[in-house]
């Protein structure tokens, strides 16, 4: 059974490029547009890995992760943030909301796995 | 990195939107007064530059990174608060819009940039971020150096498999809370290292609490793994990348001790790539290890969540989109050229019908009916496809505008009306050039400098503006400025000295206006940055005949110009009026016809020189025989067994074009005819009947003019062969 992955990203290209990435690597994907969206399709997909971007409208990356971590059922599930930034501060501030890891825009499809892989139990 | 092209084209595509939704929102932030700007349209702003940059990233346009990068850093600043929205920031911000729309287009085109506005506008862009960049600033100016704070390079992967020495590593690892609250697990961890090389792990348990003080969140193991590797530290190190500030962590490199079996205490070693499942249970003291079974039923939301997966996951793979389809114009096209041979061919059926003698059969005629019907539905819906808003098209005009004011020094202000009429494609896409040029013209010609307006009484700020309208199966777009109007006198001379007409003709006002359209002319004194490149009102004028369209010029001196250009809504059919002229049919469109007459002998008049006019209620109107025009036949001497079909010309000048017959009104397919004869004067293109038969498209006012240029005042010569 692969790896279930819901990617939240209001771009489109940034959606199209992601779900490209994981369904060659052989995940199954679902795409969702803002944060809203993403936190709607939490239930009905049941993801083992989130990747959630930061700038969104509606709710952001942060609020995406806080209404995980702080719901009863997804409340363990992995959460990689997408950034365009590396800064070490970034990467603190995404931890400290609660995120799993992150993956730096632009991503490379292996580190892309090999963050997901580094953070599911495939 | 993923780069198909599909994905490339989606990117550029999304720009526009982005584009779209940056110029709205700057334009809301510099029309709502101070305070007033609502958070969330500034936050679009924000994004709509962060989203560009990020995708610009992922295909390596490193110029659209760099400068959307300093962008956003300014709009950052704005979003924080720390930089309101002042006249000169809003400025720089709306010059940056469009500079970064240029660099989309470059990047899109593969071509070369041809403005050196970026550096300037960088350094103006960190100017306003605050002195937060100001390093960055002198480094951007500098030249290509890159920003120090946003490395977009991959870090370097230590993916060195050579035959390198292997070493061994120690690892001291204890977890804290958070790290199990952030949805990491040491196993994972664990498992990532055993990829490396050959790894051992011990848990320490001696710090677990008894049962009643556990807190199953937190994590009390502390593991000790002995990993033997080629990899570097580095590796190591990057495995524990995400944990790093949630855990502890020690790595030493040991190196002789080889023996990592005779250590601590209590040997629960774990082999992690054979036995998994007791290392999950080890690594996350999860209800069913620490007891707490009677109150949470142990169901680990990964494995319940992959049970249920497969059923319903295909219909939600498309949810999150919207509802629309991306088409190659190529299709679009390929089934508008299509629909418009099921349009003749249901002409060809209908002939058919007749000619078999079935026109009172009422099946046959209520059959054809429908189908005639839906013929036009299908066709109406596939025009519909190609049909876009103005938007797109009137947002570029501001940045032209901006672009023309700020070359020109003068201060205008931008307003657009009916940006959401809808036009075919094609017409907007044709409309950019003769747009450009009229836009470019106001601001030169028509508007004056800010102490001439003061002079006259009138706001320092000039006035632009462009609008859209549906106007009867037409669009009417109007770019109107409320400068000085045209300087009729100078004009007349202007057309003396070129020779473009004799100096003692006398030229209503209409017609001294309609001089700017005549090749050759300028009234610019000195060909400027702005103007002067080449191409004149002439050309805007011919583009859009081209177009099947109107311009009308009018001006109120002291007050303003507007340029009126009215266009069909599509380049592909035409509601005409089938007619026969000396045997030929030929189709007029109906948009041009304001009336059909048939004349009695009392309205018709002759008049001195060689022509004849018909009299239409209280004005006489000259009567053009079609026949002639195409020289089937001369002159009609009784028109009233003829028909006349009263046209008007975007000028408002009207003529009676004359006709033997008219045959039948109907919608036809335009097939240009200009791609295999060039431009035929008084014929706009041509159309295939039901009979299969080709008519050509009557353009009626050039039709008129190919004759009514012999028979007006010579001064007018030139003007009327336009």
């Amino acid at each position: 059974m692969s790896i279930v992955i819901l990617a939240i990203d209001d771009s489109r290209t940034i959606r199209e490029m992601l779900r490209e990435a994981l369904l060659n690597a052989g995940f199954e994907v679902h795409v969702a547009v803002d944060g809203v969206d993403g936190l709607e399709q939490l239930s009905k997909v049941s993801p083992q890995v989130v990747i959630t971007d930061i700038n969104m409208p509606r709710l952001d990356g942060f609020g995406v992760i806080e209404a995980i971590r702080s719901g009863p059922v997804f409340s363990a599930v992995p959460i990689l943030v997408l950034t365009t930034e590396s800064a070490p501060d970034l990467k603190e501030r995404a931890r400290n909301s609660g995120a799993t890891g992150w993956i730096v825009k632009p991503f490379d499809d292996v580190k892309l796995v090999s963050a997901i892989r580094r953070v599911s139990s495939h | 990195m993923t780069s198909s092209s599909d994905i490339r084209q989606t990117f550029f595509q999304e720009c526009e939107e982005l584009l779209e939704m940056l110029d709205d929102g700057l334009t809301e932030i510099t029309d709502t007064p101070g305070d007033a700007v609502d958070p969330e349209t500034v936050n679009s702003v924000f994004r709509a530059v962060h989203s560009i940059k990020g995708g610009a990233a992922a295909f390596g346009l490193d110029a659209l990174v760099k400068f959307a990068h300093q962008f956003e850093t300014a709009l950052d600043e704005m979003r924080s608060g720390r930089l309101s929205a002042t006249d000169a920031v809003m400025k720089i911000l709306l010059r940056s819009a469009d500079h970064l729309s240029a660099l989309v287009v470059v990047a899109r085109d593969n071509t070369e940039i041809n403005t050196s506005v970026g550096a300037d506008l960088l350094e103006k862009l960190a100017q306003i971020s605050g002195s937060s960049v100001a390093a960055q600033s002198s480094a951007v100016a500098g030249g290509p150096a890159e920003e120090p704070d946003f490395g977009f390079q991959p870090l370097a992967l230590a993916f060195d498999f050579g035959p390198a020495a292997e070493s061994t590593f120690t690892i001291v690892f204890s977890a804290t809370k958070r790290l199990f609250a952030n949805g990491n697990d040491p196993v994972h961890l664990f498992r990532a290292l055993a990829e490396l090389g050959s790894l051992s792990v011990k848990v320490d348990t001696d710090a677990l609490p008894r049962l009643d003080d556990l807190d199953c969140a937190d994590s009390y193991f502390t593991w000790l793994l002995i990993l033997r590797t080629s990899d570097s530290e580095e590796a190591i190190r990057e495995v524990f990348e995400f944990v790093d500030g949630a855990c502890s962590l020690e790595i030493t490199r040991e190196e002789g001790a080889e023996d990592i079996t005779t250590k601590p205490s209590e040997p629960q070693i774990v082999d992690v790539g054979r036995a998994p499942e007791v290392v999950d249970t080890a690594a996350t003291p999860q209800p069913d290890s620490a007891g707490a079974r009677q109150d949470s039923p142990p169901s680990p939301p990964p494995s319940r969540s992959r049970g249920g997966a497969g059923s319903d996951k295909p219909t939600k793979a498309a949810a999150g989109f919207q509802g629309t389809v991306r088409v190659d114009l190529e299709l679009v096209d390929r089934l508008i050229n299509i629909v418009g041979e099921l349009v003749i061919n249901q002409a060809v059926l209908s002939q058919c019908v007749q000619d078999a003698g079935l026109s009172k059969s009422p099946d046959v005629i209520s059959g054809l009916d429908e189908f005639k019907n839906l013929a036009r539905e299908i066709q109406e819906n596939v025009m519909a496809i190609r049909a876009q808003s103005v938007k797109p098209l009137f947002q570029r005009m501001a940045r032209i505008l901006r672009e023309a004011s700020d070359i020109s020094g003068k201060v205008v202000r931008f307003e657009t009306e009916g940006e959401a009429t809808e036009v075919d494609k094609t017409v907007i896409e044709r409309l950019v050039d003769p747009l450009t040029h009229i836009i470019r013209n106001s601001v030169d010609h028509g508007l004056e400098l800010a102490e001439v307006r003061r002079a006259a009484g009138k706001p320092e700020t000039g006035r632009v503006k462009l609008s859209a309208a549906h106007r009867s199966g037409r669009v009417l777009i109007e770019v109107s400025d409320d400068g000085g109007g045209i300087n009729r006198p100078k004009v007349r001379q202007i057309a003396i000295d070129k020779g473009l007409i004799p100096p003692e003709s006398a030229l209503s006002d209409n017609e001294i206006d309609k001089l700017l359209f005549l090749p050759g002319f300028s009234t610019a004194r000195e060909v400027t940055d702005l103007s002067g490149r080449g191409v004149g009102m002439d050309v805007v004028r011919s583009s859009i005949h081209n177009l099947g369209g109107r311009v009308n010029i009018a001006s109120v001196p002291g007050q303003g110009t507007t340029l009126s250009i009215s266009l069909p809504l599509t380049l592909a059919v035409l509601d005409g009026m089938v007619v026969d002229v000396a045997g030929q049919t030929m189709v007029i469109p109906i948009t041009a016809i304001i009336e059909t007459l048939r004349p009695s002998a009392k309205d018709i008049h002759q008049v001195a020189s060689n022509g004849q006019v018909v009299a239409v209620r209280d004005t006489f109107v000259p009567i053009v025989d079609l026949a002639e025009v195409f020289g089937h036949r001369k002159r009609s001497d009784d028109y009233t067994s003829m028909v006349l079909l009263l046209v008007e010309s975007g000028q408002n000048e009207r003529w009676a074009l004359a006709v033997d017959r008219i045959h039948d009104q109907r919608q036809v397919v335009i097939k240009g005819l200009e791609g295999n004869y060039g431009h035929v004067p008084g014929v706009a293109a041509a159309t295939i009947l039901g009979d299969g038969k080709i008519a050509l498209i009557i353009d009626p006012e050039e039709a008129a003019l190919r004759v009514r240029a012999e028979s007006v005042s010579p001064s007018m010569m030139r003007l009327e062969e336009l």
